[in-house]
């Protein structure tokens, strides 16, 4: 499993994590290059159908990188995010999918490092479990 | 004699003045007669008639007809109890018809338990009708001779109507018009849910004796001895509709240990003291769950023996 | 509206189990409204169960389509150009809908895809409640616009059965005891009196009890 590397699709609200992200650039600290970002205007945006399809589409796991809760700049929209990101854990659940190849986390703005440590987290979490697919293509 | 609705023993003991004394025995959960038998044995001469309960909280046991006549046969006069949880109005008027046939004669008609109280929590309930209605369709087959279609019967079923009341349940000022609205319905004697809080109870009483209530009705006041801090507890937290102050639980603590039930003892012989004297009420229905045996005992204390003989 | 709600994923996958084409059917009418089966809802359904066929190695067609109501035959006959490419069919409406389906289409093979609850509505965001038990004979005025047949846990009509403790049912401190609040209602309005009129039992004849119901207005039968 050493040689495996988990595919992450982490959303992003520009307010802050972007923000976090550019700081982490100018720390010259990389983040890992199989985690792919997608920014959205505010968390709250992001609907339980996106946090699935990327798992549809071959993702190993999906994380929101938002606000702290009382900081959400529109009020609000890292709690909706994080009360979808618990719909989906249900949802794999059901699939017999481990839950924690989806998660979210609350950043604050400016803090770079944060940022990249949370997507090692993640991609250190995802690659544990292994990847998605369990039995053989059967087709 | 003609005077009489339905001549139980319960009736002509109330009727003549006496201050009744009535208790309780909840079938086996099984078709156990000889444990029956003999915690049915405990009461007899010492009350006026045994409720025996139906399904009680929807915990699935003998029959309350069949227990009913296995008591009746024990020389001792069941009252009835029936619920809505169970039957539909056909089951209904037919088991009327039945247990009256079989001798009994003294019926009390109740709501029941919600199902989800009990040990078959998935089944389909009932209420056809309700209390009130059941109440009524006693009344109906029994003065008018007709059944809930208006339809004749062949035979009325003289039963002595018996209703629940629950002085403590809310809101509290529609209390005592809901025990009015029994009693046109047709109730010949309510029994109380057991009683605790004594000041809330001498406002209902005041109020139905106000309204004139205890001239149309028997009111059988409810008690049930506390056996431990344990039951009062769970008493006042988890059976809906009871009402235990905390003076209560805490008289039974400070009796130190061992002695809380011999102090709940002290407590309802207090109470039965007051209920004679208070207006309006004809006498005591004792519950004493699952300590039939002791109620001899209570009733000898009580100074409520002998029972009069009618 | 009716509300509904989504069955476990686990229990609809094993419904479907073996089947390559699945065709997800929604609907725009009550379901949508309660978030369980409209088009978003259908497009969740859908990607989850071809995370599922991922997963599993297999490679399942899953359609999608929203019907305008599954309610009305002239809709579900929207569907008959397609629903010959599936193997099945997942309806997320009301009961109604699955039945609907299977009617129109007796080869296709139907699955309920929700569980349909009562009629109700929303009292907050995110929370239905039940109203109506469709007895066919409407009496809450008789009990200050409230029904006790619906929202009292023993359909009682003649008045509280004495078990409820802060305005809760004695089944649960999730339930309300709609008595409470029709009995307070009613002396607020100075309407005892009506309270304490006696009700007879009812007749249930026009409720379920009576048997499968229909109803026909000539006026409109073409
Ligand atoms: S009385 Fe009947 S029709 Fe009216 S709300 Fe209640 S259940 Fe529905
Ligand atoms: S507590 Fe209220 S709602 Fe519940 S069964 Fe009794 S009267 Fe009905």
């Amino acid at each position: 499993m050493d040689d495996f590397k988990p595919q992450i699709v982490a959303f992003c609200c520009t307010n802050c994590a972007s923000s976090a992200a550019k700081v982490s650039h100018g720390m010259k600290k990389a983040l890992p290059d199989n985690v792919k970002i997608i920014q959205v205007p505010c968390t709250g945006r992001i609907e339980t159908l996106h946090l699935l399809k990327p798992f549809e589409e071959g993702a190993d796991g999906v994380y929101v990188a938002g606000c702290q809760a009382d900081s959400c700049q529109y009020i609000g929209g890292i709690t909706k995010a994080a009360k979808r990101v618990a719909q989906v854990k249900g949802i794999l659940e059901g699939l017999s999918i481990e839950p924690e190849r989806i998660d979210v986390f609350h950043l604050s703005a400016g803090k770079g490092q944060e940022f990249v440590e949370v997507a090692d987290r993640m991609v250190n979490t995802v690659k544990g479990l292994g990847p998605v697919l369990t039995a053989p293509n059967r087709n | 004699m003609s005077e009489h609705k339905a001549g139980s023993n319960l009736e002509k003991v109330l009727s003549a003045g006496h201050f009744a004394f009535t208790g309780e025995c909840g079938p086996p959960q099984g078709a156990n007669v000889p444990h029956l038998i003999e915690k049915a044995n405990h009461l007899k001469g010492v009350v006026d008639a045994v409720n025996v309960t139906d399904n009680q909280t929807a915990v699935v046991r003998m029959s309350s007809w069949a227990a009913s006549l296995i008591l009746l046969e024990q020389g001792l006069e069941p009252n009835f109890q029936m619920v809505c949880r169970d039957r539909n109005r056909l089951a209904i008027q037919s088991d009327i018809l039945g247990v009256y046939a079989m001798g009994i004669r003294n019926m009390l008609c109740l709501s029941g338990d919600h199902q989800s109280f009990g040990n078959h929590p998935e089944s389909k309930n009932v209420f056809d009708i309700d209390s009130m209605q059941l109440i009524h369709t006693v009344k109906t087959m029994r003065d008018e001779g007709k059944f809930l279609n208006g339809s004749d019967v062949d035979v009325a079923p003289k039963l002595f109507i018996g209703a629940a009341c629950n002085p403590f349940a809310e809101p509290f000022d529609f209390r005592v018009y809901r025990l009015a609205k029994k009693i046109s319905a047709g109730a010949d004697f309510v029994q109380t849910q057991c009683i605790y809080n004594m000041d809330k109870f001498r406002e209902f009483m005041k109020r139905a004796v106000d309204m004139g209530l205890h001239e149309k009705c028997y009111i059988l006041a409810g008690v049930t001895p506390m056996k431990s801090v344990g039951m009062a507890l769970y008493m006042s937290k988890q059976v809906p509709g009871m009402d235990v102050p905390q003076a209560l639980v805490k008289r039974l603590r400070g009796a130190g240990k061992g002695k809380a039930a011999e102090e709940g003892i002290k407590f309802a012989l207090e109470q039965i003291e007051e209920f004679k004297e208070m207006e309006g009420v004809a006498g005591v229905h004792l519950m004493a769950i699952e300590w039939e045996h002791k109620v001899p005992e209570i009733a000898e204390r009580a100074g409520v023996l002998p029972r009069p003989v009618v | 509206m009716i509300v509904a709600e989504s069955k476990p994923i686990k229990e609809l996958l094993e419904m479907v189990k073996g089947f390559k084409k699945i065709l997800v059917v929604g609907c725009k009418g009550c379901v949508t409204v309660c978030n369980v089966g409209g088009a978003k809802e259908v497009a969740i359904l859908a990607s989850t169960i071809r995370i599922s066929g991922k997963k599993e190695g297999l490679d399942l067609v899953v359609g999608e389509h929203t019907l305008e109501r599954q309610c009305d035959p002239e809709y579900i006959d929207e569907l008959k150009d397609i629903i010959g490419d599936y193997d099945a069919v997942i309806s997320i409406a009301c009961g109604v809908g699955p039945q609907f389906i299977s009617e129109r289409y007796p080869a296709t093979k139907v699955f309920p895809g929700v569980n349909t609850k009562f009629m109700g509505g929303a009292v907050e965001h995110g929370v239905w409640s039940e109203r109506c038990a469709g007895c066919g004979t409407c009496v809450v005025h008789l009990f200050g616009g409230l029904c006790p047949i619906a929202r009292c846990s023993k359909s009682l009509l003649n008045g509280p059965c004495g078990g409820s403790s802060n305005g809760k049912c004695e089944i649960s401190s999730d339930v309300e005891c709609i008595w409470d609040t029709i009995v307070l209602k009613m002396m607020e309005q100075d309407r005892l009196d009506e309270l304490m009129e006696f009700r007879p039992p009812k007749s249930w004849t026009t409720a379920r009890d009576g048997g499968p119901r229909k109803m026909i207005r000539e006026e409109l039968v073409k």
